[in-house]
């Protein structure tokens, strides 16, 4: 994903988004008429209320859900012009994403879970194997590598979480509540490590929070409250 | 194969779920390989028939005799080469339970119009040296430990000798084996100029006649003919080729082929519902699981294979184990069937049918469920999480 490519030098350029959910004979305008640019590089926190449209929005920039109006580019890709199979293979290549209950696969131990998105490219067992303990060493948990899920604590099936979304090297990574299902002290662990992935490896992240104090790790946060955003304070 | 691992995890996650489904499969397998050695034992002669060889016998039911000047009067058939008879003699050795065929047959023609039995030669000089003579097929042989020199007595529930004593006594002279693995080696064939001359009734009658024609394509015509010949007599003939012949006989049983069909139907219809809802169900349990796997790059097509892949698999080791498991059992099986059931195996071709049967059970219990994980939409699979 060549920057040249990207809109305004922005990675993510978003424009004049709106989504709408259909219930029954109910419209839902979730997110309206939202633009929002975010450059290579950038931890961007969204906050808001449940129900403002931050994981709907999320899932627009990763290629997860598509807009009703308007135009979602990354890395200078219109993700409303692929094809459901582009899309995964672009999800594939360039997305990592972190979720707020981990989501790993309870029957698979944890370096087998890092090992899933590099299932889908053609690295021989050996280099995948590589990869898995690389990203297992950059959140921390190599001694943990046979562990399944259920074995491991909360704060740890999150790391697993990250080195899954990290192990393609993805250009953008996209956590949804990323510390939403921890305590204190693993949450700020996490955050840690989100900040050192964004200031020591470059990452661009986005992170959805409703919590003020993951959001103060973000280096932009923006305010999402009936599909619209409104500026946060930059530090 | 990177995602066999995958695959093989999933259908561990409910151990006993899995395992109580896979023994359902085994055991499907193994009913399937006893009914394909069932219909080889009852049909798979029909096969091995010989094409250029016709059976001749009474018009209204096999039980009824035919007189042995019919030999003659076939012989001089255009087409035909020679003939020669047989009769069902209903022998027991010891006990009822050790059934095996016995029938007294001209030897020489006998042999000749069955190269498929294996006798060798200086044994064939002393059965037809030995009056009381019998040869005896390798698999009875070896089942009662019988050797070339003992006498054996059978006791026919239907022939008595002239002294009214039912019991018959009989030299083993030979033992032949089968030219095929099909081959039946169980019958002991001893010679009707003995048992002719012994028998107190039907003296001058046989059961069913033998003939070898000259050109197999003219079988049906030469058929035609022999029942032409005999038509009006009192002893009127049915003639058809052997294998229809064989496909009679088991047919008195009913029909078999449609009966195997219809338990195997019934069964794996049965199976289809249990492993199509335990993909079902598995898929349902980890919507969001897959909705991962989407997010994190699976294509729809992907999933799909994945969830096909794992019906596939539970079916084909369910089918590859219950079809090694009747394969092992069926000889067992087949020494306490010998004399009712003498060609009772699973042939080769039940392997591979059953191999195939267990891929397209695996693809059909798995396309609804491995549809319904392709059309999952990844932002609300995630949202079930």
């Amino acid at each position: 994903m060549s920057e040249s490519k990207s809109n305004n030098g922005a990675l993510v350029h978003v424009e004049r988004v709106q989504k709408v959910f259909h219930r029954g004979s109910e419209d839902i305008r979730v997110l309206a008429e939202l633009d929002l640019q975010v450059p290579a590089g950038e931890f961007l926190a969204l906050m808001g209320p449940s129900g403002s449209g931050k994981t709907t929005l999320l899932n627009l920039i990763g290629g997860l859900d598509r807009p009703t109006n308007g135009t979602v580019t990354v890395g200078g890709e219109r993700l409303d012009q692929l094809s459901d199979r582009a899309l995964a293979a672009w999800r594939a290549r360039h997305i990592g994403f972190v979720f707020q209950l981990y989501n790993l696969m309870p029957v698979l131990t944890a370096e087998r879970n890092v090992e899933l998105p590099l299932l889908l490219t053609h690295l021989s067992k050996a280099e995948r194997q590589k990869h898995v303990e690389t990203a297992l060493a950059v959140v921390g948990l190599s001694h943990r590598a046979k562990h399944f899920p259920r074995t491991l604590s909360g704060g740890e099936q999150q790391r697993v979480g990250i080195a899954r979304g990290i192990v393609t090297d993805p250009t953008l990574l996209l956590c949804d509540e990323p510390t939403g299902d921890l305590d204190r002290k693993a949450g700020d662990e996490i955050l840690n490590l989100l900040q050192s992935l964004n200031r020591e490896h470059g990452k661009t992240i986005i992170m959805v929070t409703h919590d003020p104090h993951a959001s103060a790790r973000a280096a932009r946060t923006l305010h999402l409250d009936k599909g619209q955003l409104s500026n946060g304070e930059v530090k | 194969m990177k995602f066999l691992h995958l695959i093989w995890s999933n259908l561990r996650r409910k151990k006993l779920r899995t395992s109580l489904t896979l023994l359902s499969v085994v055991v499907a397998f193994i009913l399937f390989g006893f009914l394909a050695a069932i219909q080889e034992a009852l049909v798979g002669g029909v096969a091995l028939a010989g094409a250029d060889r016709l059976i001749v016998r009474e018009k209204v039911s096999i039980i009824n005799l035919l007189p042995v000047s019919y030999e003659a009067r076939i012989d001089r058939i255009p087409g035909v080469d020679f003939s020669t008879h047989q009769t069902w003699f209903g022998g027991i050795y010891q006990d009822p339970k050790n059934f095996f065929m016995q029938n007294p047959v001209e030897p020489e023609k006998f042999l000749k119009i069955h190269p498929e039995l294996i006798l060798p030669p200086d044994e064939e000089k002393t059965w037809l040296a030995t009056r009381t003579g019998a040869i005896v097929g390798r698999r009875t042989a070896e089942r009662f430990g019988w050797k070339i020199g003992d006498r054996i007595p059978i006791r026919s529930t239907i022939w008595s000798q002239a002294d009214g004593n039912r019991t018959w006594t009989f030299d083993i002279v030979g033992i032949y084996d089968g030219k095929d693995k099909g081959t039946d080696t169980t019958p002991l064939f001893f010679r009707y100029d003995y048992f002719d001359e012994a028998r107190q009734q039907g003296k001058g009658e046989v059961g069913w006649y033998t003939i070898r024609v000259k050109d197999p394509s003219q079988a049906a015509e030469v058929a035609e003919r022999v029942d032409a010949e005999f038509e009006n007599s009192p002893a009127e003939t049915k003639t058809e080729p052997e294998g229809a012949f064989i496909q009679g006989w088991a047919a008195q049983l009913g029909n078999i082929v449609f009966i195997v069909a219809a338990i195997l139907s019934a069964v794996f219809f049965t199976i289809l519902l249990v492993t199509g809802n335990t993909m079902a169900q598995a898929v349902r349990e980890r919507t969001g699981e897959l909705g991962v796997l989407k997010a994190i790059g699976f294509t729809n097509t992907q999933v799909l294979a994945l969830v096909l892949g794992e019906a596939c698999l539970l079916t084909v080791v369910g089918g590859v184990a219950g079809l090694g498991l009747a394969r092992a059992i069926t000889p067992v099986v087949a020494e306490q069937l010998a004399g009712l059931l003498p060609l009772f195996f699973m042939p080769a071709r039940a392997l591979l049918i059953g191999f195939s049967l267990s891929v397209v059970l695996g693809l059909v219990t798995g396309i609804f469920p491995a549809l319904m994980a392709m059309r999952l939409r990844v932002a609300d699979a995630l949202r079930r999480m």
